[in-house]
């Protein structure tokens, strides 16, 4: 599904990414963690197409496509999602409004018809139940004045709502308490199919007793030095990421 | 004669105006002129004027003379093509700055207001001041057409009054027209104001409102300016509010060639309530201009003062407010915000909060910024499949949406969203 050769990115002078390679398969879950700093946060914003972020090498395939030539609308409608560290407050647009044009633009893409309203309204109460999230938060302008928990349930939401194929979960257990965070995982989980992977971006091991993935790799100054199964990620909860960085500069 | 009063509307020049009229006025109307004789009109130069160069858009197309009224070239607007649709309303029509009764609603069988034509007697009402701008002496000097509009004590008008200027020229014209509105004790009105104009000619409009709203009263008040035409509007609107009164203003600017909008509120009683919203969301080269004060002369009152523009093309908006608290006007909360957006690299505002606070014991705040979109909410919204000119229409929507939704009327909120998201596409 999603290829990744010797990525390469930067940020004004500062170089970031330097050689990701990177394979995910359908019905697979991969877990990239590494220390603060390490370019976790802007592999994600590099795949779903943050200008400020300049590619300056690799490649990156997506189901056959080119996705550094697709605008960022453009990677969503070819089923990219990514769920952001921290959701935009966005005063005077709600969430409801917000995911109409966000779905039938979606739709029109793949030249489906627009929902009318009460499909449209269906499919919202049954992904509602999804996250537990209520009708009158989606009344609202999108995300303000949300808890923070909140804000990490409408972003899963709003993925249950497009289905996406390929989901990037950035940082999604930063500020989360623990029953938020199940609430997150299980909605997360119960979207997972044969069809679809995701790429959790995590610091902690924790969410990773609820995500439970296929493939854990360990980004270290933009480069991934280790990858490995589930029990890759106990292990550096057990031991920290200083053995890493001992074994990254050993191999350097 | 010195190179820089050169002006063919210099202070000098200005002796050319033709004698005022022997009327009702006579005594404002030569006062007026004396005052337009000794200040002249602003030039680069005035602090008032400093964003807006009146006088260099007009001193091209009209002389003294025409200033002071000129009609040769006008012909009749579309007036359907301008009308609110579903919106029903006592209908008052200026045509190229003539009152059109023909068009207008028979008001004389509804009860609680009278209707008469303005200078046919003395002012009702002595609000505008003619040394305080140049325009409003103008307009008083030479206004010809204008409503003196009475509404009764206690009485709630059936319907809005929808006071509608259209003008057409495809050669420089000029007018000038005026509305004295007294609102009895316990009334409630509705104002609707509408500006449009169309043709290929420089039209200069004044317009001066006096509106005095009487204890317990309610005024909502809305103007919509969307003059398509080459049209230069200098409008002046003083309100004063009686105790226990309550007024809700909003004023939508989405076209012209240069709009000045000054707004007075005069709020010369306590327990006051006001509210003045504003939108202006223009391109190309249009000037819009909002002058507001807010005068709190009494104790115990509350305003709120909100205006938000969204500029693209080479277009410029100037907002400049004036709040007042005066030394007896102690537990007055004031407040004040001023928002843009500049679309493009060659829109500029000019925004400046002037906040005058002689009383100890009050609530003031302003704040204005002025900046691009969102980019990071931009992002978001395209980040989850929204195009980029659709989500720049959400953002804008949404920003615009805060000074829309608190309009008093469903029918004319609906115009106006129409209206702006039509201005967003």
């Amino acid at each position: 599904m999603l290829t990744i050769k010797n990525l390469q990115a930067k940020i004004g002078d500062k170089e970031i990414l330097k050689g990701i390679n990177l394979k995910v398969k359908a019905g697979e879950v991969h877990a990239i963690m590494g220390p603060n700093g390490s370019g976790k946060s802007t592999l994600a914003s590099v795949l779903s197409g943050r200008e400020e972020y300049e590619v300056t090498g690799g490649e990156v395939d997506f189901e056959g496509k080119n996705l550094l030539e697709l605008e960022p609308e453009e990677r969503a409608r070819e089923g990219i999602f990514m769920a952001f560290q921290y959701p935009v407050e966005i005063p005077g647009v709600s969430t409801i409004n917000f995911m109409k044009t966000a779905l039938n633009q979606i739709r029109e893409h793949r030249g489906q018809p627009p929902l009318d309203a009460v499909s449209f309204l269906q499919l919202m109460k049954e992904k509602m139940k999804l996250v537990q999230i209520d009708q009158s938060l989606l009344n609202r302008s999108l995300n303000e004045g949300f808890s923070g928990g909140e804000k990490k349930r409408n972003e899963i939401f709003q993925m249950a709502m497009l289905e996406p194929k390929l989901s990037i979960l950035d940082e999604t257990d930063s500020g989360l308490d623990i029953d938020a965070l199940r609430i997150v995982a299980n909605g997360v989980n119960a979207l997972r199919s044969k069809n679809n992977a995701t790429i959790v971006v995590t610091h902690y091991q924790r969410l990773l007793d609820y995500i439970v993935p296929d493939f854990v790799h360990v980004l270290y100054k933009g480069r991934i030095v280790k990858s490995g199964g589930k029990e890759l990620a106990l292990e550096l909860e057990a031991k920290g990421y200083d053995w890493i960085k001992t074994e990254a500069a050993l191999a350097e | 004669m010195s190179v820089t009063s050169a002006s063919p509307l210099s202070k000098d020049a200005l002796v050319a105006l033709p004698a005022t009229a022997t009327d009702a006025w006579t005594e404002q109307r030569a006062k007026a002129r004396q005052a337009l004789l000794k200040n002249g009109l602003p030039a680069a130069r005035s602090e008032e004027y400093r964003f807006t160069p009146v006088l260099r858009s007009l001193e091209k197309k009209f002389s003294p003379r025409q200033l002071a009224g000129y009609t040769e070239g006008t012909s009749l607007p579309a007036l359907d093509a301008h009308l609110i649709p579903g919106f029903d309303a006592y209908r008052l029509v200026f045509i190229n700055g003539t009152f059109d009764a023909t068009r207008s609603t028979d008001l004389s069988g509804i009860p609680g207001i009278t209707i008469q034509p303005l200078f046919n007697a003395k002012p009702m009402l002595n609000l505008a001041d003619v040394e305080a701008d140049a325009f409003t002496a103008l307009n008083t000097g030479f206004g010809t057409h204008g409503l003196a509009i009475e509404v009764a004590p206690g009485t709630r008008l059936a319907k809005p009054l929808l006071v509608w200027h259209g003008q057409k020229s495809d050669s420089p014209a000029a007018f000038h027209t005026r509305l004295q509105i007294k609102l009895g004790a316990a009334s409630e009105a509705t104002l609707v104001e509408k500006f449009d104009t169309e043709g290929s000619g420089d039209v200069f409009h004044t317009f001066v409102e006096e509106i005095e709203v009487g204890e317990q009263a309610k005024l909502q008040y809305c103007k919509i300016q969307n003059d398509a035409g080459q049209v230069t509007q200098i409008a002046n609107t003083v309100i004063r509010q009686a105790d226990s009164s309550r007024i809700d203003t909003f004023t939508f600017t989405f076209d012209g060639k240069l709009v000045r909008n000054n707004f007075q509120i005069v709020i010369d009683g306590e327990n006051c309530e006001s509210h003045f919203f504003g939108l202006y969301l223009v391109k190309g080269n249009t000037l819009v201009d909002n002058h507001t004060v807010v005068d709190h002369k009494k104790p115990n009152s509350f305003s709120n003062e909100m205006y938000k523009g969204v500029m693209d093309g080479q277009s410029k908006g100037v907002f400049n407010g004036k709040i007042f608290v005066r030394p007896h006007a102690q537990k007055t909360n004031a407040f004040q915000s001023n928002r843009n957006i500049l679309l493009s690299d060659t829109a500029t505002v000019n925004t400046k909060p002037q906040l005058e606070i002689w009383a100890d014991d009050v609530k003031c705040s302003h704040g204005c910024t002025s900046g691009q979109l969102d980019e990071e909410a931009m992002f978001y919204l395209q980040s989850r499949g929204i195009s980029k000119s659709a989500a720049r229409a959400m953002l804008l929507y949404a920003f615009a949406g805060e000074v829309i939704q608190p309009l008093f009327d469903e029918t004319l909120k609906h115009y106006i969203d129409q209206l702006v998201s039509q201005k967003l596409h």
